[in-house]
């Protein structure tokens, strides 16, 4: 069975969850780069990692929040539990709502008609493929964007306890690697919101759903 | 004659979701004060998350044991005080050890090294982010407090050292983990004055302020008491 047929586009939870999370990631991104100020390096002290181009340097001042070290750190850790708790919570509706088998990518539903969305966009294709609530390429990324997310809270705890949760920082490859898939997390979000923010402004009634849930679907 | 019809406009409502996200966004900004972050939602929040922690503690989790091809460069792991220059033992130097203890002390070097002596090499963390390692040994915190028959009625363990007033203090799970040491060496020679000689505090479970250097005093105390960053705005339980 699919999501129900009759559902709005949007339901409520999706729309309460999508907005909170809004402030919490600006407040989690810039208090983030804040601390990041206080070592602007990724890699162990004498070791730095040769990969990282941006080494020593500081993110940039109007992208920070929290003034100081102590004050950045004090606002990432006051609010990073709620980000954890508003995508756990969001998890559970897509679980037992059904609303994930319209929403998620699965690469052998989808791999298809997010290509032909692509050639699309990339004017090699006249007419868009067929689409549901989403398309291919809509699922692809909004998938993305929860796995780069859950990696952004498992890489954070790995931060926050190294050695309480000791076997989480194995899995991501130790601290110095966890810190740096945290900063990689982060990067790809904001590339994500970005391209995100655009097409949204392309298609403005996908944001009025987003604020309203937009019309049930007519019955039969 | 017919009553007249009310034009039945719908009530004000007082709360719309516009002012609820006003008033959401103005609480926030007034209660999370980076210039004192330890006040307000930010330090109510602190405390919270304090909580989760000492909940989430566990004394049998130890931070692996590092191999020796895992040493920071000689050099490289950063000394840190904050004195203007290398904070230097005055002559006589002993540990007192106080507080709620059966029997308070003074410790001579030599007296802490005839103590049941451990070693580890593990991770550092500092509070900035970035990680070093290095070999340590000393003496367990713990030993020390059976030593002076240190009351298990005291939860919390303060440090003070001769660094211009360098202090903190510790939660007892925390201070009595078997990764906590009172450490009089560093990779296998005694500790240099740059990180702490004769005697200072290294732990697998706290961030790098929180473990004292130049240590002169240790207290068994039945209140938390503060710290030199912990004044400052950095939280208190700091724990990894």
């Amino acid at each position: 069975m699919s999501a129900a047929p009759t559902r709005r586009p949007q339901p409520w939870p999706i729309r309460v969850a999508h907005w909170v999370n809004v402030p919490l990631l600006i407040i989690m991104a810039g208090s983030g780069l804040q601390i990041l100020v206080a070592y602007p390096m990724l890699g162990p002290r004498g070791r730095p990692y040769g990969w990282y181009p941006f080494q020593g340097t500081p993110p940039p001042e109007w992208a920070r929040l929290g003034d100081w070290l102590a004050g950045a750190r004090q606002w990432h850790f006051a609010f990073g539990g709620f980000l954890a708790l508003n995508g756990l919570l969001y998890l559970l509706y897509l679980a037992f709502s059904g609303e994930w088998r319209r929403r998620l990518f699965f690469p052998r539903r989808d791999t298809r008609n997010a290509v032909d969305t692509l050639a699309y966009y990339l004017r090699l294709r006249k007419q868009p493929p067929p689409q549901g609530l989403y398309n291919g390429l809509q699922r692809l990324a909004y998938t993305s964007a929860l796995l780069l997310g859950i990696l952004a809270v498992f890489s954070g705890l790995t931060l926050y306890k190294p050695v309480q949760l000791g076997a989480l920082t194995t899995v991501l490859g130790g601290y110095d690697s966890a810190r740096a898939l945290h900063l990689l997390a982060l990067a790809l979000l904001a590339l994500f919101t970005v391209g995100h923010v655009i097409l949204v402004l392309l298609h403005p009634r996908s944001l009025v759903e987003m604020v309203t849930g937009g019309r049930k679907p007519d019955g039969p | 004659m017919a009553p007249r019809h009310l034009i039945l406009a719908p009530r004000p409502r007082l709360l719309t979701r516009r002012t609820a996200l006003l008033g959401a966004a103005t609480l926030t900004a007034a209660a999370c004060d980076s210039a004192r972050p330890r006040a307000g939602f930010l330090g109510a929040m602190e405390r919270v998350n304090a909580r989760l922690q000492a909940a989430l503690f566990d004394e049998n989790q130890l931070a692996p044991e590092l191999p020796p091809e895992e040493a920071t460069p000689p050099g490289a792991f950063p000394q840190y005080f904050i004195s203007d220059a290398v904070p230097l033992a005055p002559p006589g130097w002993t540990l007192r050890v106080g507080g709620m203890v059966a029997r308070p002390a003074r410790l001579t070097l030599e007296e802490l090294q005839r103590l049941p002596s451990t070693q580890y090499r593990i991770r550092h963390h500092c509070v900035e982010g970035w990680s070093a390692v290095a070999s340590w040994h000393g003496v367990r915190l713990r030993d020390l407090a059976e030593y002076v028959g240190a009351d298990p009625a005291a939860p919390y363990v303060e440090l003070r050292s001769f660094d211009s007033g360098y202090w903190s203090s510790w939660d007892r799970p925390s201070a009595f983990h078997p990764q906590t040491m009172l450490a009089y060496g560093m990779n296998g020679q005694p500790l240099p004055p740059e990180h702490g000689a004769p005697l200072r505090l290294y732990s697998a479970v706290k961030l790098g302020y929180k473990m004292v250097k130049y240590l002169t005093e240790v207290n068994f105390l039945p209140q938390p008491t503060s710290g030199y960053w912990e004044e400052r705005g950095y939280e208190w339980y700091a724990g990894l």
